[in-house]
């Protein structure tokens, strides 16, 4: 079984030109966010095996530079996040009521746990649509 | 043992269509139902008139108000069950807020102890550290 697929994975039918680039890590010095909280995710992808399958399937160098998203709490110091605050909160929901995942925003684990927790009370007092109309 | 003194926040919603003396009466009648379920009332906030983001009771709009109250769980309790049968409230939420207040005081506490820390080592290092550079 495990040979079957190392022969797939030696078997090269990715042109050798593709070679070259693997630099990966964007050579512009990011600022990192300094304020992460103790449970924030440092890094959570070790490299394991498996993850992406390295420069080589790609089709060619990489052509969109994602900026670094970064969450705005730890970035303003936002301390609380309350659910009276909807301006606060509106920047977080989607155009139909949903909480945009942490993925979209940059928000960190700790903060995203208290925003989640904040819209929702703010449903429950209609200050922010369950779902909006459309 | 008695029971234990919290911080509440307590916000509802009034209906729209009373006037405004009935509003106020409505909020007073909240208020000493709240100090007559054994609670005191720190602070109350009127946020005035304010579009509800869906419709409650048919309403579309809602008088905001916002009550800290303090004391035990079984007061809340009352409370609640009381603002649940005043026909002109349509909509409340309570939330505990007394272990926010000490994380944020927490927090505030660490903050300006690292800001009263920053300048100082800044100042004293200008001072005495050269001198064990040189010694």
């Amino acid at each position: 079984m495990a040979d079957e697929e190392k022969k797939e994975v030696t078997g090269e039918t990715a042109t050798p030109a593709a070679a070259p680039e693997t630099p990966a890590a964007p050579s512009a010095p990011a600022p990192r966010p300094y304020g992460r909280g103790p449970g924030g995710p440092g890094g959570r992808r070790p490299g394991g095996p498996g993850g992406r399958p390295g420069g080589r399937g790609e089709g060619g160098p990489r052509k969109f530079f994602r900026r670094k998203k970064v969450c705005k709490f730890c970035v303003e110091k936002i301390d609380s996040i309350n659910y009276k605050d909807v301006r606060l909160l509106q920047q977080f929901v989607a155009e139909r009521g949903k909480i945009v995942p942490r993925r979209l925003t940059g928000v960190c684990t700790p903060h995203q746990r208290r925003l989640t927790a904040a819209i929702k009370q703010a449903r429950n007092i209609a200050l922010l649509p369950f779902a909006a109309r459309y | 043992m008695p029971q234990q003194q919290r911080t509440y926040e307590v916000m509802f919603i009034v209906r729209p269509d009373l006037a405004e003396e009935e509003t106020e009466r409505v909020i007073s009648t909240v208020e000493s139902s709240a100090t007559a379920a054994g609670s005191t009332v720190k602070n109350a906030e009127r946020m005035g008139k304010r579009r509800l983001a869906y419709k409650v009771r048919k309403f579309q709009d809602g008088v905001y108000v916002l009550l800290t109250i303090e004391g035990p769980g079984s007061a809340l309790a009352e409370l609640e069950r009381r603002l649940r049968v005043t026909e002109p409230v349509i909509k409340y939420i309570t939330v505990r807020i007394d272990e926010e207040q000490k994380r944020l005081a927490k927090i505030k506490k660490i903050r300006d102890s690292k800001v009263r820390q920053r300048p100082q080592p800044a100042e004293a290092a200008s001072g005495p550290e050269p001198a064990p550079v040189t010694a």
